[in-house]
């Protein structure tokens, strides 16, 4: 093998040498020598030497040549294996997935005081919008992580939910002056009972078949809030909806206010920090839920259905009713986020609820790793903080954000934590995940 | 009139099956004793895998009747119910033919997912599972210790937290039977359990079935070609041969069945060259 290697080096470097060689016999004439006006001689013509750029030219056909030469061309494996040995493997993945999920949850609780300590009040802002943003992301991957990673049904229609959820609330305020709090579970139960709805008929379906029409049902729903226009505003969409209050006190200034009953000094901070806690303690109710569902029959069924839904029938299991509580339960999740969604912006319309939503919420599922809990978290992190993050680079972010993808996907198809737990065990802690290779990732 | 007519736990009557113009059973009645091993053999594609889909509720027979009696004195009619129910009330277990495990996830956790329906009964459809109630922590210990008699009994208890799907193939057979018996069945639906198993292996299962035949309380029928199990261990069998019930009767009795042998091995050329005169060939 080394004898192999060494002899591969040396070829490479003969290769690139040639290579060289020849870029330097072009380079020199091409772009070491240029002739130019000089304005200071009268108009004469005269040559500038330009070797520096020369030597830059040549040594970029020399490297790149030998790289080419080491990584593709005379390669024993395939480009993609050789760049994967270069990135962390899944066995040093492994641990980081122990220790990310407590140290994700220390550094998101403390996350608005250190931005406050680092950025002061103003500066924080924007941070914590990012963050608030890439949090509701969190909840809906983790709610569309049970339909798609655990019941292994393919929803392409997931921003649906999130519409109904939104529109719930903002109808309800608007018509009948609900509350934040009173509307939060009304707009969960109402989205839920709408996968319902859409579950009876489409859960008969498989795979591709399934993913079209919950496509679909994403578009209709979208439509028709475009289009009712006495009813939801159409176009115009619904505004001054009211924000929420902690516990009955408003984050207003002045008498009775938050800042007022404790003693604060009014900032406008005050309401973005109590959004942020308060989506982060929704995400984590439904990962919690989420959790603790896959460790009871019925978590264990949505993954059995994954794997083998002709099996789960021949062991009595209701098949229909297994997928619609998967269904269910993630349109609920998704209603929850919509709600919040239409509270923090403070007005909604169908524009928000397009079918890049569903595509980018599944992105951070598949991205993640389907059925793991904290790739939803990472993927979240790296697709939506990195897509804001690169708002400098303009039209070029999506080039980058393409790439990005194209790239974790050659290194870890499954997604970025793709060892399954199993929900049970009898050596108890000891026992290994299993690899993602064994498991399936469900048909419909 | 013999044994498994006088007490029998699946009956089926005037079953027929039709897919579009191909019969695939045709008329077939027969009885399956209450704790008897029945075997239902016949050569390939005499329409064996689609009798016991029929019982099982994945097809819907075309004519027919299947009867399931339970031990409690309870009658079902399966021809009538959905696949689910048939395994989940009439007791009706089955395993297949190309193994159909769940793959990802450990051999307890398809010995647990068996247990779907009293667990879930347990878990007060998740409500009282996901606050941990005692009473369902008190199940699912039960349910785990279902499973570890199980995995005891077919020997897969090393390797119980490891992927199903990482088991050599005749690991996975025990497996796809130890997860039917765990939904608790009366009648265990065996399709070719024997199949690419080597001789030894072949043995254990023969004292796997006689086992649970005998401590269970559960009967067994059973699809096979291998002889050496179908001979050894049924009490009845029931010969298939193009949809169409050649022989019924002991093992002693079928095998020197000239029906069934001719099903098998073909008939001498003496008697085709006689059958041929008669059709004027």
């Amino acid at each position: 093998m080394s004898a192999k290697s060494d002899n591969l080096l040396a070829v490479s470097l003969k290769d690139a040498a040639a290579g060289g060689l020849i870029a330097l016999a072009l380079f020199s004439v091409l772009i070491g020598m240029k002739a130019e006006v000089a304005s200071g001689l009268g108009g004469q013509l005269g040559i500038e030497y330009r070797w520096v750029a020369v030597a830059i030219a040549v040594a970029v056909v020399f490297g790149g040549r030998l790289l080419l030469n080491l990584f593709v061309w005379k390669a024993d494996k395939p480009v993609t294996e050789t760049a994967g040995s270069f990135m962390p493997s899944a066995k040093m993945l492994a641990p980081l997935g122990k220790y990310a999920m407590p140290l994700f949850l220390i550094l998101a609780v403390a996350l608005p005081f250190l931005l406050l300590s680092a950025y002061g009040a103003r500066g924080s802002r924007q941070y914590l919008d990012l963050a608030i943003l890439v949090t509701t992301y969190v909840m809906l991957g983790w709610g569309l992580n049970i339909v798609v990673g655990l019941a292994g049904l393919l929803d392409l229609g997931y921003v649906a939910f999130y519409a109904v959820g939104a529109y719930s609330y903002a109808l309800l305020a608007q018509y009948f002056g609900f509350s934040f709090w009173i509307c939060l579970p009304l707009a969960g139960i109402l989205a839920a009972f709408w996968g319902i709805i859409l579950g009876f008929p489409v859960l008969r379906l498989r795979g591709d078949y399934l993913a079209i029409v919950t496509l679909a049902f994403g578009e209709i729903i979208r439509v028709v809030l475009l289009n009712w226009y006495e009813f939801t505003g159409g176009p115009d969409g619904i505004s001054g909806i009211p924000r929420p209050s902690f516990f009955g006190l408003e984050f207003k200034r002045g008498e009775g206010g938050f800042a007022d009953t404790f003693g604060l000094d009014y900032s406008s901070i005050h309401r973005i920090i109590f959004l942020y806690y308060l989506i982060l303690i929704m995400a984590l109710i439904t990962n919690f839920v989420t959790m603790r569902l896959r460790k009871l029959p019925v978590g264990r069924a949505w993954e059995a259905l994954r794997e083998d839904e002709i099996a789960c029938r021949s062991l009595g299991i209701n098949t229909t009713n297994t997928k619609l509580t998967a269904f269910a339960l993630g349109a609920m999740f998704g209603g929850f986020a919509g709600s919040f969604f239409a509270t923090r912006q403070g007005f909604i319309s169908p524009e928000s609820f397009t079918f890049i939503e569903s595509a980018v919420i599944l992105a951070i599922v598949v991205l993640g790793g389907l059925g793991s809990q904290i790739g939803v978290v990472i993927a979240a992190i790296v697709m939506i903080g990195g897509f804001e993050f690169f708002r400098g680079l303009e039209e070029y972010r999506m080039l980058v954000f393409g790439l990005l993808m194209v790239v974790i996907m050659v290194w870890r198809p499954r997604g970025l934590i793709s060892t399954r737990n199993p929900s049970i065990t009898l050596s108890g802690k000891k026992a290994k995940g299993i690899s993602a290779d064994l498991v399936q990732e469900g048909h419909g | 009139m013999s044994a498994w007519d006088t007490n029998p736990v699946l009956t089926i009557e005037h079953l027929t099956m039709r897919f579009g113009g191909l019969v695939a059973i045709d008329d077939l009645s027969f009885n399956v004793g209450r704790g008897d091993i029945t075997a239902l053999i016949g050569p390939n594609g005499a329409g064996k895998t689609t009798v016991f889909n029929c019982v099982t509720g994945f097809y819907k027979p075309t004519e027919g009747r299947i009867v399931m009696n339970r031990s409690n004195g309870e009658h079902y009619l399966l021809e009538r119910m959905p696949d689910f129910q048939i395994s989940a009330q009439a007791k009706v277990a089955r395993t297949f033919q190309n193994i159909r495990l769940f793959g990802g996830m450990t051999l307890l956790e398809n010995l647990m997912v068996a247990q779907h329906n009293p667990l879930m009964l347990a878990s007060g459809y998740s409500l009282a599972g996901i606050f941990g109630l005692a009473s369902f922590r008190k199940a699912e210990r039960d349910a785990v210790e279902k499973a570890r008699y199980w995995l005891d009994k077919t020997n897969l208890i090393d390797r119980a937290d490891a992927p199903a799907a990482d088991l050599p193939y005749g690991d996975q057979r025990r497996l796809e039977i130890a997860r039917a018996m765990c939904s608790g069945p009366e009648l265990l639906c065996l399709d070719e359990p024997a199949a690419g198993l080597n001789p030894k292996e072949s043995a254990e299962l023969n004292a796997l079935l006689q086992y649970i035949r005998k401590e269970h309380d559960t009967s067994i029928l059973l699809i096979e070609h291998d002889m050496s199990v179908v001979m050894e261990i049924s009490d009845h069998v029931v010969v298939l041969d193009y949809g169409e019930k050649i022989s019924d009767g002991s093992a002693a009795e079928v095998k020197d069945d000239p029906k069934v042998i001719a099903a098998y091995l073909g008939v001498p050329d003496e008697e085709v060259d006689t059958v041929e005169e008669e059709v004027g060939l």
